[in-house]
């Protein structure tokens, strides 16, 4: 192609995208219109009238929906973060396992990975939900002093009470993502060549120093990429909490909906904070890899 | 390759204009026509788009035993359902004609002001919100059951009034009225409560009866629907409490005037015709009886013979025949579904006629 046909036809393409895009929204806008459905937020700083089962900070049914939903989002980031450190420590464990030399815990590893991997999260979740927290007895199933005490209630833990929402939620969010990170972990340690297991060994370094010193600083930016696009996807998976009555933004946002009638609106905001979230996530993921290639340059 | 391209002639700078001009040509009357397309279908109502596709789509609950419930064969039956079929017996003329969409309660607005579906029959309480164009935007057809929010409790659970339910855990269903009412009953009572929210029916009960919430709440009807698939029945109590008014009823999208009228009257023919005593057994005794009796003018009105009523709500004058040849007054619907004899008997209260010591009443048919 000549210089002129290329930029005739980056032109042509990009006429079309616009045109496309054009149309979808003026499509949009007038059928939004039509069905009485305009752009409007003035609902947001209205009563929102209903009551929250759990929340961070303080709220009551008469704070506006603008407060509920940024509740929504706290207990949402409260699910994530710690589901995201649970289940980066089991990923990491299950992921050491598949490869060290046990072959009873590389068997057992490899068979809850499979297992895990292989049935739908949905059904994780309501699984420990409804069978395993709320198939408890009340009068206390699993009980030590006034330390630990599970029942389906949820868990309690010196003074610290976690609902059987939150706890099925918590669960089912890590023991899932953990699957995905193990594997992650492994593909990391197994992309480490052979030799550099051989030279640690000939050293006469430890199985545990040479693990932790020259096989996983190798590893590691193999797994954040990797690590990083399972941390997206769960936290876009917590939006399943709705199916275990956890107050999520997702699970907040339905109910707005249906109070107001302002779908689109409410789907917008649900957008753009998991946008945030999840561009939060990337970024610190980002960093911490950029982190991890530098300071291994000046060594 | 090299040779296709020294083969190319060079494009004239005018050519690309000329192009750039076509293109956005086409692009404004795209435009145009997608402006065009959706505002003439504003002036189309449809109820000529439910004839023309000669099918009606119901938008059901489908998990409410007694209103909307999939029975052993796997149709759908209740009192919602034989609505649907009354609606589209008189819009279409042929009950079968119906596609059922089971929605749940988040989705079912949405899936009218969209479209999805022409008309909801839904236990879907009327409320100012909903009824709003600045709220949900609905048309609501007349009521065709009037119910009321209650409690259901483990029986020797010690709770017998809202009060005893002070911090205790309620099961509830997700973007109802439901969620509002316990909370103006709690708050105004000043007593704190935790709610833990569902989104579907069967996930409240499922909690309920696992033991997670001290009581559940809901529609009283669908109280005793539930309760009548439990294993042991008698073991749960529904408090006295009525927390609220739940008039239910069927609704469409409140832009479209002429669907709304001949909703709002085919209820309306159904309460009148047990008000006159017409039955789906009886139909064709009393359209003789008016035929042969030119003095009946009430009854020949109603039933399509004079006046031309039907017409002027975009339906065929003989709706009302249609209608209870097909399912019957209102009265053989309930009788049906929510009886004595049913699997979920509830008492008609309320939902007797308005001569019997219920408010169920229909305006005159002239």
């Amino acid at each position: 192609m000549n210089r002129n046909q290329k930029i005739f036809s980056q032109f042509g393409i990009c006429i079309i995208c616009i045109s496309v895009i054009g149309i979808l929204i003026n499509n949009l806008t007038i059928n939004l219109i039509r069905t009485g459905l305009g752009f409007n937020f003035s609902w947001i700083f209205k009563p929102a009238s209903f009551a929250l089962a759990e929340h961070v900070l303080p709220y009551s049914s008469s704070d506006s929906y603008a407060w509920a939903l940024f509740i929504g989002w706290l207990n949402s980031l409260k699910v994530i973060i710690s589901s995201l450190l649970l289940a980066t420590c089991l990923g990491t464990l299950i992921g050491f396992a598949r490869t060290g030399k046990n072959s009873l815990l590389g068997l057992f590893s490899a068979g809850y990975i499979t297992i895990i991997r292989q049935t739908p999260l949905l059904l994780q979740l309501m699984f420990w939900y409804f069978v395993g927290f709320l198939g408890l007895k009340n009068n206390m199933f699993f009980h030590i002093k006034n330390i630990f005490k599970i029942s389906n209630q949820g868990i309690e833990f010196l003074g610290l009470t976690l609902s059987s929402e939150f706890s099925a939620l918590l669960f089912g969010l890590s023991i899932f993502t953990s699957a995905y990170i193990a594997e992650v972990i492994r593909g990391g340690i197994l992309s480490v060549s052979r030799g550099q297991w051989e030279a640690f060994r000939s050293l006469g370094l430890s199985e545990r120093k040479g693990l932790l010193k020259i096989i996983i600083p190798q590893a590691l930016p193999a797994i954040i990429p990797g690590l990083t696009s399972q941390y997206l996807n769960l936290a876009k998976n917590s939006t399943l909490a709705i199916a275990v009555g956890y107050s999520d933004i997702y699970a907040i946002n339905d109910t707005i909906i249906n109070q107001t009638g302002r779908a689109i609106e409410c789907f917008l905001i649900l957008l753009t904070s998991f946008l945030l979230l999840n561009l939060l996530i990337s970024n610190s993921m980002e960093t911490i890899n950029k982190i991890i290639i530098n300071s291994r340059k000046y060594n | 390759m090299d040779r296709k391209q020294k083969n190319v002639a060079k494009i004239n700078p005018n050519d690309l204009k000329i192009m750039r001009r076509l293109v956005s040509g086409i692009v404004g009357l795209t435009m145009l026509l997608a402006g065009c397309a959706a505002s003439s279908q504003k002036n189309s109502s449809r109820l000529d788009l439910i004839k023309q596709r000669n099918e009606l789509i119901c938008g059901v609950s489908g998990k409410i035993p007694g209103f909307s419930f999939l029975d052993s064969d796997g149709n759908y039956q209740g009192l919602d359902v034989d609505i649907c079929k009354a609606f589209a017996a008189a819009i279409i003329g042929d009950s079968e004609k119906i596609q059922y969409r089971p929605l749940t309660a988040a989705e079912r607005f949405t899936a009218i002001k969209t479209g999805e579906i022409d008309l909801l029959s839904r236990n879907t309480t009327f409320t100012l919100s909903r009824d709003a164009s600045e709220g949900n935007g609905l048309a609501f057809a007349p009521v065709v059951f009037h119910d009321g929010q209650g409690l259901m409790v483990k029986k020797g659970s010690g709770i017998n009034v809202l009060e005893n339910l002070a911090n205790k855990s309620i099961c509830l269903g997700s973007g109802t009225t439901t969620e509002q009412n316990i909370n103006d009953a709690f708050e105004s009572a000043s007593l704190p409560y935790t709610p833990i929210k569902y989104q579907d029916l069967n996930q409240v009960v499922a909690g309920y009866l696992q033991g997670r919430c001290s009581a559940m709440t809901s529609d009283r009807s669908q109280l005793a629907a539930a309760r009548s698939g439990f294993k042991n029945p008698k073991n749960h109590i529904i408090l006295d409490n009525v927390l609220s008014k739940e008039p239910l009823a069927p609704a469409s999208d409140g832009q479209d005037q002429k669907l709304a009228d001949a909703m709002r009257w085919v209820i309306f023919a159904l309460i009148s015709a047990e008000e006159q005593g017409i039955t789906k057994l009886n139909i064709d005794e009393k359209v003789q009886l008016a035929k042969n009796n030119p003095q009946l003018k009430p009854l020949r009105r109603f039933l399509g013979i004079d006046g031309g009523l039907g017409e002027k709500i975009g339906l065929s004058n003989d709706f009302v025949v249609k209608v209870i040849s097909t399912t019957g007054n209102y009265g053989e619907i309930y009788q049906r579904h929510l009886g004595a004899n049913s699997d979920v008997p509830i008492p008609r209260g309320l939902n007797e006629l308005h001569n019997k010591g219920g408010i169920h009443i229909a305006p005159p048919f002239n």
